[in-house]
């Protein structure tokens, strides 16, 4: 049995902090435009960090999330909002991709992939604080289910009728990235025609703050200027701004997507992994763990490093992470990393933490699509002289053949994702 | 409508979604207004809640449509 079936989405679905949908997000990062703002929506002024993106909610026609969109009130009330993202993201991918099993052929043989880098942190937080004051009786029967992390593909699969393989990946920030590499190896084996996968995350809560505060890993320098906060790879970042939101693919076979018609938006060719075996929160000082998973998905892509013409940086903005990160790729591209460009796109969205992966995934295929390339907002003054544009402040036109998304997690664990334009 | 009645299909009204015409007396939480086995839970926690009592569970199960709710909780009721 050999894993050779070729893979592509076909299917994109986007709730960011720039927007309730794709294009309107997309549209919005290529105008160099920030998500980035202080914390309204629950008690900040105790903490270091006050600042975050949040998911804008409002009217659909205003190019915002509206839940009532998605999930009935009754149902809202029962799970924690990263079900619901992951209910929008995955729902807008599937009438992209134009498809919506209804045979029973067609439901067995599509599946989800959907993981989630924390789950149902503030629903925990609020029971928690409810079986303290009232005793657990008053627990509801839906705080268990309105939390698991794999409830996001549950509902998802409930929605649609999915009824192939049933799957959630937890990997902290690289949950998006795998779960994308892994449910395209699951169609490569034969194992689905179609899968739903991607990643989604609704941390941005008092306990979440409060957690990532105490791990230092937060802007706490720019309470006062919101959207200049997040800057990669800038001499002055300090941290990385929390962001919410979900990004879904819809992956197909190749033959599958081609036999009925469907539009195509990049062929996933690469799929690489590593473990750093270093530290639980801080990236390994050599790179190492970044160098082989970025090698990896090369190897697997069967291109070699010049042939790349785009990389969507894990890049949070933190002062240890971003030129590890640079230094990784450096190694990697060797001669060719001046014809290759790097953009962080989390300096205009903040870090989707498990989400963040997949969301970056889709900005390399709309760059593919639409020959441009996002920006590094905030990039005055870079920490390191590198070969590698990193496309500061503005979008740069560029043709995009081949790009490489990368995602690190807390844990050591590593992921990046190779696509290539498919021509039609 | 008594007091009762009226708190009762509130409630049922806000947890399960319908619409308030459809909770008449008889209407069974399952068949009739697409509650599941957790909605029936939580209708009861809801209950509880609002009417200052403790249903204990061999009295939840016999509380299966919006009338032996009403009847249940005007024997019952603190509140």
């Amino acid at each position: 049995m050999n894993a050779t079936r070729r893979v592509v989405i076909t299917g994109i679905g986007l709730v960011t902090p720039l927007g309730g949908n794709a294009e309107t997000t997309w549209r919005r990062l290529i105008a160099g435009e920030s998500g980035a703002a202080l914390v309204d929506a629950f008690k900040v002024d105790d903490l270091p960090c006050r600042i975050a993106c949040m998911v804008p909610r409002g009217p659909t026609d205003e190019g915002k999330f509206n839940p009532d969109d998605w999930m009935e009130p009754k149902e809202q009330r029962k799970v924690d909002d990263f079900i619901l993202y992951a209910v929008s993201a995955a729902t807008q991918a599937l009438s992209d991709a134009g498809w919506a099993p209804s045979t029973y052929e067609e439901q067995i043989e599509t599946g989800v992939m959907i993981g989630s880098g924390i789950g149902g942190l503030g629903g925990i937080n609020d029971a928690a604080l409810l079986v303290g004051e009232k005793g657990p009786r008053r627990l509801s029967p839906f705080f268990i289910p309105g939390r698991l992390i794999n409830l996001a593909g549950g509902y998802v699969s409930i929605r649609h009728g999915l009824k192939g393989p049933n799957h959630a990946v937890v990997t902290a920030c690289s949950t998006g990235a795998h779960a994308i590499g892994d449910a395209a190896r699951l169609i490569q084996w034969g194992d689905a025609e179609v899968m739903v996968a991607g990643g989604t995350e609704s941390a941005v809560n008092r306990l979440g703050f409060a957690g990532f505060c105490a791990c230092r890993a937060l802007s706490t320098g720019f309470n006062d200027t919101p959207t200049r906060a997040s800057r990669p790879y800038d001499r002055d970042r300090d941290g990385f701004v929390m962001g919410e939101g979900a990004g879904m693919v819809v992956l197909e076979n190749y033959e599958h997507a081609v036999a009925r018609g469907a539009r195509i938006y990049a062929e996933v060719i690469g799929y690489g992994m590593s473990g750093d075996a270093y530290h639980i929160t801080a990236p390994s000082e050599s790179g190492d763990g970044a160098f082989r998973c970025m090698s990896a998905a090369l190897k697997r892509a069967g291109i070699a490093p010049s042939d790349l013409d785009y990389v969507n940086a894990h890049g949070t903005s933190t002062p240890l992470g971003d030129e590890i990160e640079l230094g990784a790729l450096q190694r990697v591209l060797g001669d060719a990393a001046a014809g290759v460009a790097m953009s962080s796109t989390k300096s205009a969205i903040g870090h989707l933490l498990g989400a963040a992966g997949s969301v970056e995934a889709i900005f390399c295929a709309l760059a593919m699509r639409d020959s441009i390339l996002p920006p590094t907002l905030n990039l005055d003054n870079p920490s390191v002289d590198t070969p590698i544009d990193l496309v500061p402040h503005v979008a740069k036109p560029r043709r995009v053949d081949v790009a490489l998304s990368n995602s690190f997690g807390f844990g050591g664990t590593n992921a990046s994702l190779v696509m290539r334009k498919v021509e039609a | 409508m008594s007091d009762v009645e009226e708190r009762v299909k509130k409630i049922v009204v806000e947890h399960l979604g319908v619409e308030p015409d459809k909770v008449v007396d008889n209407a069974n939480f399952i068949d009739d207004l697409g509650a599941d086995s957790l909605d029936t839970v939580e209708l009861v926690m809801a209950f509880e809640e609002e009417f200052g009592v403790e249903i204990p569970d061999d009295a939840a199960e016999t509380i299966v449509t919006v009338g032996d709710a009403v009847r249940f909780l005007e024997k019952n009721k603190k509140s």
